[in-house]
Parts: structure tokens; sequence; C-alpha cells
């Protein structure tokens, strides 16, 4: 039910960035969304690409500090409020949220989360009628 | 009693000066006798105290070295029974035994002497105010000028290190009129100062400053003596020789006399030993000879300088020797504090999240000497938890600062981004202005 986010530590350095972001492109691998958590001094730049393990693997060869982290995928309608509805359905079910971003993808309102209790978040997930995106249908809506 | 020498000694020319040092020098290896390792190690080169007949015998003497304080830990080196002794000094010992320097009563009221020589040189009277905002404790730039501005007769503050208002309030309501700060300390009091809306010539009386234990620059003092409205004098010492009072700058403020009456000044290649001709870089290494505990032969310093030539305007001819001008040891001086970058990597080591490159750098930052540690956080332990760097982070910084005294700003990256260096690892860049 989760979909491989990259998860790439990085110095917070100009060009630190852009060579990720190259080796990547140099595959052919598409960027589908991205965000950075950072400090002044290093952040880690999270990654949902299309051949999220090839894409691995590229980078891991190439010597990048990354990793394939299983995050949830959400698909929400594209109208006021999803989200909100969305997230009130785990924080009432107790499951904390480590981090979470959002991002349109045709049309649809995409919510990426990690939680620390995933098993639960699926029973929840199966329960309620929300729609997980699977990752090879993430790749389709592109 | 108000005359330029505090002294009679400050005022010996230079026959003067070698009559009393060659007679110091006999007496002193003599004594070095009742040391167990003097004894053993003067026996094994082949030596006796009568065979130094001239100050150039002296060469005959092999050097004493750090390690050698830190093998003989804690008491062997001393030349008087522990019950003679009054005072010790250590160092922080953190890159293995600590160095301690015991004292006799007559040593303390010796080094003492020379604080207020020192003093008194730069215009220092009974009347002044001196307050001290070094730390106390074993760093021996607290007590030593302690007994020392007293010995002078002047009205000693022991403010200690840190609580910079608290600092600023002593200087308006006693009328503080001397200061003992490192610079960089010089340079924050006068940022407070700034906050606070105090001007220094107009509010306070601060006339003095002594700066010491950090490296720096000639521009550094007369920033500081123009933003404070003070005469700023370096000053130098080690722990290993009672601690300051060793050299300090007349009102020429062109070189620090050393004090010959208490010690015998080399410079030396530090690689072949031998003396450096006149007037060039080399290692200074001193011999104590007004010291009854604890005498030190030929002690490497590893403080690289050299001797000023020519004579001084203010008319002492003991020696001058010029700034630091670094170190022949990996040494680093921050803020004052001695550190060695091996314990920084002791400490880096203890930690199985990091691979094993880091790189200290040094920099001056808005008039602050800041350390930053770059660690590499090894494969294994990349995450995508952003708490786990963030406590990572946290707790490498509370272990250097258990360790070195000094908070540095931790910089955590990720595995093979600090450049290898071919051959010898730089595991040092300094930076900072003094230079």
């Amino acid at each position: 039910m989760t979909i491989h986010q990259l998860s790439v530590f990085i110095e917070n350095k100009s060009g630190t960035l852009v060579k990720v972001l190259k080796l990547l492109k140099d595959e052919g691998i598409q960027l589908i969304a991205s965000t950075i958590a950072d400090t002044a001094e290093y952040g880690i730049c999270r990654i949902i690409c299309s051949e999220p393990a090839r894409a691995f693997e590229v980078l891991k060869s190439a010597g990048v500090a990354v990793t394939l982290t299983e995050v949830f995928a959400i698909e929400l309608d594209n109208m006021p409020g999803r989200a909100a509805d969305a997230i009130e359905i785990f924080a009432n079910e107790g499951i904390s949220i480590a981090y979470l971003y959002s991002f349109l993808l045709a049309g649809k309102g995409i919510l990426i989360f990690r939680t620390d209790n995933p098993v639960r978040a699926v029973e929840v997930i199966n329960g309620s009628g929300l729609h997980a995106v699977p990752e090879k249908d993430l790749s389709k809506l592109l | 009693m108000d005359s330029t020498f505090f002294n009679p000694e400050e005022a010996y020319s230079r026959s003067e000066i070698e009559a009393l040092q060659l007679e110091r020098l006999q007496s002193t290896v003599r004594h070095c006798m009742n040391s167990a390792f003097y004894k053993a190690r003067f026996e094994k080169s082949g030596i006796r105290p009568d065979d130094i007949r001239t100050l150039d015998d002296l060469y005959k003497i092999p050097f004493t070295t750090k390690q050698d304080l830190r093998d003989t830990y804690p008491f062997g080196i001393a030349s008087v029974p522990l019950k003679d002794c009054t005072r010790l000094h250590s160092s922080s010992g953190t890159t293995g035994n600590p160095t301690v320097i015991l004292h006799t009563a007559r040593d303390l009221d010796q080094w003492a002497n020379a604080v207020a020589r020192c003093l008194w040189m730069v215009g220092c009277r009974p009347d002044d105010i001196f307050q001290n905002t070094s730390g106390y404790g074993m760093f021996t730039g607290g007590l030593g000028f302690q007994y020392g501005a007293e010995k002078l007769g002047m009205l000693t503050v022991p403010a200690a290190a840190g609580n910079t208002l608290r600092q600023l309030k002593f200087f308006k309501d006693f009328r503080t009129t001397v200061v003992h700060a490192i610079p960089s300390y010089a340079s924050r009091l006068y940022e407070m100062m700034c906050e606070q809306g105090i001007d220094p010539r107009r509010d306070l009386a601060l006339r003095t400053l002594v700066i010491g234990a950090e490296p720096h620059s000639e521009d550094t003092r007369k920033r500081i003596e123009e933003m404070l409205g003070v005469k700023a004098y370096n000053s130098f010492g080690m722990s290993e020789m009672c601690g300051p009072g060793v050299a300090f700058e007349c009102r020429e403020q062109n070189g620090l006399h050393i004090w010959e009456d208490y010690y015998i000044v080399e410079i030396v290649d530090p690689e072949t030993l031998e003396p450096v001709p006149e007037g060039e870089v080399g290692e200074l290494v001193l011999t104590t000879i007004n010291r009854e505990a604890m005498p030190l032969l030929r002690y490497r310093t590893r403080d690289l300088t050299r001797i000023l030539p020519g004579e001084c305007a203010c008319g002492r001819h003991h020696k001058r020797l010029d700034r630091m001008k670094g170190r022949s040891d990996d040494m680093i001086i921050l803020k004052g504090v001695n550190i060695f970058p091996i314990q920084i990597e002791q400490v880096l080591m203890q930690f199985e999240e990091l691979a094993t490159d880091y790189l200290i750098t040094l920099e001056t930052a808005e008039d602050n000497d800041i350390m930053t540690v770059e660690v590499e956080v090894s494969e294994r332990f990349i995450s995508d938890d952003y708490t786990a760097f963030q406590n990572l982070d946290r707790e490498i910084t509370r272990r250097l600062r258990d360790e070195i005294l000094i908070t540095p700003k931790v910089k955590l990256v990720p595995f093979n981004s600090i450049p290898k260096s071919e051959g010898k690892a730089v595991r040092v860049k300094d930076l900072r202005k003094q230079y």
C-alpha cells in the first residue's frame, strides 16, 4: 500500500542538490514531487519520482547518501477541505505523522506522509474509504 | 616609591643579567639533583652539575618535553618533597596524563613578583583598580594575575570569566582602571557596552588592558585600543612556567620582555634542535632559574617566535620576544584554551554513526573565534529520520564541549564529502584573522 520515496542527506552547500538532480536527469528519471527539510548546515531532500528503485541504485552507486523510504500516498479530490478530512481521520485514530507534504497530479490531490505505525495506518485507510495510490499508478498519472 | 622599575633586576645590563643567570643556572642544576627524574637523566647523559661552568654549558643538558611531564605524572619531576609545596596547578590533561606544576611558597611569591613587575612596567600603580576577567581555578590567568596585582598593591577584583553585564556594572561602580581579558572577550565587552549605551571614554575609567592567552595581530590590538579607549599590552605565559608573568610588553609596545632573571631563553630549530641565528623564528625553549619546587631545564614550549634584535627604548636589557607565530605541534589555542585535534578525534571515534573523516575549521566571526567541526555521517546511519540527525548533532556537540570546554559548531555532512588530502591529512583549517 505504500510507495517508495528517496531520502537524500545533503550538505547545505551550493551545488549539492544540482548534483543529485542531474544524476536522475541523465537516467531519464522524472521527478513527481520533492521537498527539503533543512537547517543551516544540512538537509534531507525527499523525492517522489518515476522508477524509484532504479533511481536509488543510480544515486547510491554515485556515492550519494540516499535511502529508500516507504511512505503513504493518499489520493484526494481536488476540493477545499479534503486534506483536513483525511488528516482528521488519522488524528482520531491516534496515528502520529512524522512528516507530510502534498501536491497536485493530473487534477488529483496527493498527500504524502510517513508514520511510525504503518500497520495501523493500513487498517485505518482500508476502513475509512481513503484511497492509497499504488506506486505503479502514480507514474501512470504523469 | 614611584620609579620606572619594580625590581632592580629590570635595570641590569647584559653582563649583570648573564652573571646572575650563570649563578642561578648552576644552583638550579645542583638543586635538580633532588629530582628523581633529573638525577636519572643527568646520569644517563653522563653529565654532572659541576660541568656547567659557563652559560654555553647549558647546551650539554638534554631538553625537557611535555611528554616528560606526562610520563612523570603527577610529582615525578619535583625537586622538593611534597610537604614543602603549597600549590598545584594542572592542565586539563585530556590528551593523556595532565601536566602538573608544583609551587613552594617562595615560588608563588616570586611568580606574583614577576606579574607585579609586568603590570608596573605598563604603568599600573597602587591607586589603580584591577579587574580580572580570566577564569580562576586551575587556569593560571586567574590566580596568577590576582596575586600579582595584589603584590603591586592594586585593589583587585576577581570578577572571573563570563557574566558580561556584571563585568560592566563593576567597571562603572568600582571605577575599574585596569582590565585583564583575552582579546576576543575585550571585543565582546565592547559589543555589550554598545548594546547598553555605555561609552567607555565618557562613562568608564578604563585606561589599561592586559591581553594574552590568545594569539592576536597588531591590527586586533589597535582595534581594541580604539574601541575601548585604552592602551592594550600583550602578555605571554604558560602553565609550565607558572602562568602569566613570563614575558610582557613594555610601554613601547614593541616586543615582550622576557624576564631573564627568571628564565634562560633559547630559540631552536624544532627539527634539528640547534639554535637558530639571532632574530630568526624557531621554537622557544625555556629554563627556569628562579624556581624551587619544580625547575624545568631546557623545556620545549612548542611555541614559535623569535628574539627581536636591537635595544628597547624603555631601557630594559631583558630580551624581547616577538608575537607568537604559531606552534611546532598541532595544538590549537582558542579563546585561551589549549586544544589538540586528537582530543576531538577521540570523541568523534566513539560515535558509530560517524565515518572516520573530520575537519576542524577556526574562523573569526564578529570578533569571536569559533570552531566548526565537520563530521561525516556513515553510510549505515543515513536515514529519513530528521530528528535522529538533530539528536546526533546535539549529542556530538555536548560530548565535544565536555572534552574541550568550548562549544563547537558541529556540522553533519554525508560520507565522502570531506576532501581526502594526499599524505598527511589536513584536519585543521585556521582561517582566523590574527596571523
